[in-house]
């Protein structure tokens, strides 16, 4: 199976690899994935208090490339974005951007997963409730 | 220096075809198109020459005699006719088959098919090393046991089984003996007799042969088996396997055999040299680790796990430029890793961080450094991308983490 362009693009050149402090109060951190199933990612965001955007936002994915690339597209799709917004990103935005074959679609599924795991982390230490998020079927 | 690329390191897959085999090969595939079952003229008479040829420098190769050689299209349907051959010829007898669960999915789909037939099938775990223990292979054999199964070397991680001890345990029991030899008939010495196999299975792609062409050996004497047919008509391969015999392939596949034959020797000892160097600089990264035994291992195989990167995207790191197999199957819809690996007692992320490497008659000294720098340049790579790999140098136990499945 071939890779999209912009899959390999981001898999050469991944957007925003890194780590952000978790203690911080203002920087949410989602993990999820498992070792077992071939692919872990851990999505931060760091949220400008002020103006309620989410001002940086780094990534670390264990998987396969669609799910680097993945991890990597919404990162930067979440910066510049308030809180709210975010949550509206959808993971079949990015199994169109990445052009995703069916069989990687749960790459897309784990990223949407994290961005929601990362907010309500954010929400959470921030005193505000945990959202519930409908279960896709992974 | 300039490198032809891609490097093709995927020899345990198809190896390609020798040109000297190609050679041989040609003149069957153009004007000496005959039948070798056409008895009345010269073109079925030149074809069946061809055959017998053939079945010669192949018997020659294991040590067995021509007519104990069933050609069939390859491993998989030589697999199939030995196991549900004897299982059909046998059905007096018994019903019991003992194989492993490491063998290949032709051997242990086959069993599969045998056990919905009514058949009995142990499949043995091996140890954590890949190899059979030869106490619980003898412990398995009932007085239904009509057949022993085990591979001769094993396609994922290249281990060796004791193919003469569990050759001698068959033997004491009176129980047959098939060993899928795919990976190792042409790569090591393998002779029937010294080692007592009475069926074995293999294919020309493996050796630098054709696709589409393999064998079945059946001893004829000490003791004489017979398989039941699985495919009917005219009575081809002394009733064993009827269908127009693929001379080109035959030719093919018998030249291939001689060549491996000539240069085996000097072959065997390049590659597991240029192994164990790949093996050596790959080892130096921090937490790999080579799955199955080093001592008992076909030369030209190593399976080695990159512990926190995920195989899958580590081959697309370099895989425009290097062809080699993973152990993880992320494409596939199970999303499974290595049945094989797994059967060593590897816990699912060493499976799914593994890699496959198979060198072959044409693999190069060049080639092997260009593959240890990229190999070594995309662990790292990913490695600094790897929230896995950040925990373990924290020091965190990735087994105390509630990991959410999905």
């Amino acid at each position: 199976m071939a890779y999209s362009e912009k899959v390999i693009d981001h898999y050469s050149n991944p957007k925003n690899v890194g780590t952000l402090d978790k203690a911080k109060v203002n920087v949410g951190t989602g993990l999820v994935g498992a070792p077992e199933c071939g692919d872990v990612m851990r999505l931060q965001i760091e949220v400008d208090e002020a103006s309620g955007m989410i001002s940086d936002a780094k990534f670390k994915t264990f998987g396969c490339g669609s799910a680097i690339a993945s991890s990597s597209l919404a990162t930067e799709w979440l910066k510049g974005k308030t809180v709210d917004q975010a949550l509206s990103i959808d993971n079949m935005d990015i199994v169109e951007e990445l052009n995703l074959p069916p069989v990687k679609i749960h790459c897309s599924v784990l990223a949407e997963d994290a961005i929601k795991a990362a907010i309500n982390d954010y929400r959470v230490k921030n005193g505000l409730p945990e959202l519930v998020a409908e279960k896709k079927h992974h | 220096m300039t490198m032809k690329l891609p490097i093709y390191l995927d020899n345990n897959a198809t190896t390609p075809l020798d040109p000297r085999v190609l050679e041989a090969m040609m003149p069957y595939l153009t004007e000496n198109f005959g039948n070798a079952a056409s008895r009345n003229h010269s073109f079925g008479w030149a074809a069946e020459e061809a055959v017998d040829y053939a079945r010669e420098q192949i018997a020659k190769l294991i040590g067995a005699t021509p007519k104990e050689i069933i050609f069939t299209s390859g491993a998989t349907e030589a697999d199939n006719l030995a196991i549900k051959g004897v299982y059909e010829m046998y059905a007096s007898k018994g019903n019991h088959i003992i194989t492993c669960t490491t063998e290949h999915k032709a051997v242990l789909d086959t069993c599969k098919h045998v056990e919905k037939m009514g058949g009995q099938v142990t499949y043995l775990d091996v140890e954590a090393d890949g190899l059979v223990d030869l106490t619980k292979l003898e412990a398995a054999i009932t007085d239904k046991t009509i057949l022993i199964a085990i591979m001769y070397g094993n396609n994922e991680i290249g281990v060796i089984q004791p193919i003469r001890e569990i050759s001698k345990i068959a033997r004491k029991h009176g129980v047959l003996f098939f060993t899928d030899g795919t990976q190792a008939v042409g790569k090591i010495p393998v002779d029937v007799n010294a080692d007592g196999i009475d069926l074995m299975s293999f294919s020309g792609h493996k050796m630098y042969g054709p696709k589409g062409v393999g064998a079945l050996y059946v001893r004829r004497k000490n003791p004489r088996v017979k398989v039941t047919s699985q495919i009917d008509g005219g009575g081809h391969e002394r009733g064993m396997r009827s269908g127009t015999l693929n001379v080109p392939g035959i030719v093919g596949l018998g030249k291939a055999c001689e060549l491996c034959m000539n240069e085996m020797e000097e072959e065997g000892k390049r590659l597991s040299a240029m192994r164990d160097r790949l093996e050596n600089a790959l080892m130096e990264l921090e937490e790999a680790y080579v799955n199955g035994n080093r001592e008992h291992r076909l030369p030209h195989t190593a399976n080695i796990s990159f512990k926190h990167v995920e195989g899958e995207g580590l081959m697309m790191g370099f895989n425009k430029n290097i062809a080699l197999s993973s152990g993880s199957a992320c494409t596939s819809a199970s999303l499974e890793p290595s049945y094989v690996l797994k059967a060593l007692g590897l816990g699912d992320d060493l499976a799914h961080s593994s890699l496959r490497f198979g060198l072959g008659r044409f693999t190069t000294d060049d080639q092997i450094d260009y593959t240890v720098n990229a190999i070594k340049e995309t662990v790292l790579k990913l490695r600094e991308m790897s929230p896995l790999w950040e925990m373990y140098k924290e020091g965190i136990d990735l087994n105390s983490i509630e990991w959410a499945h999905h």
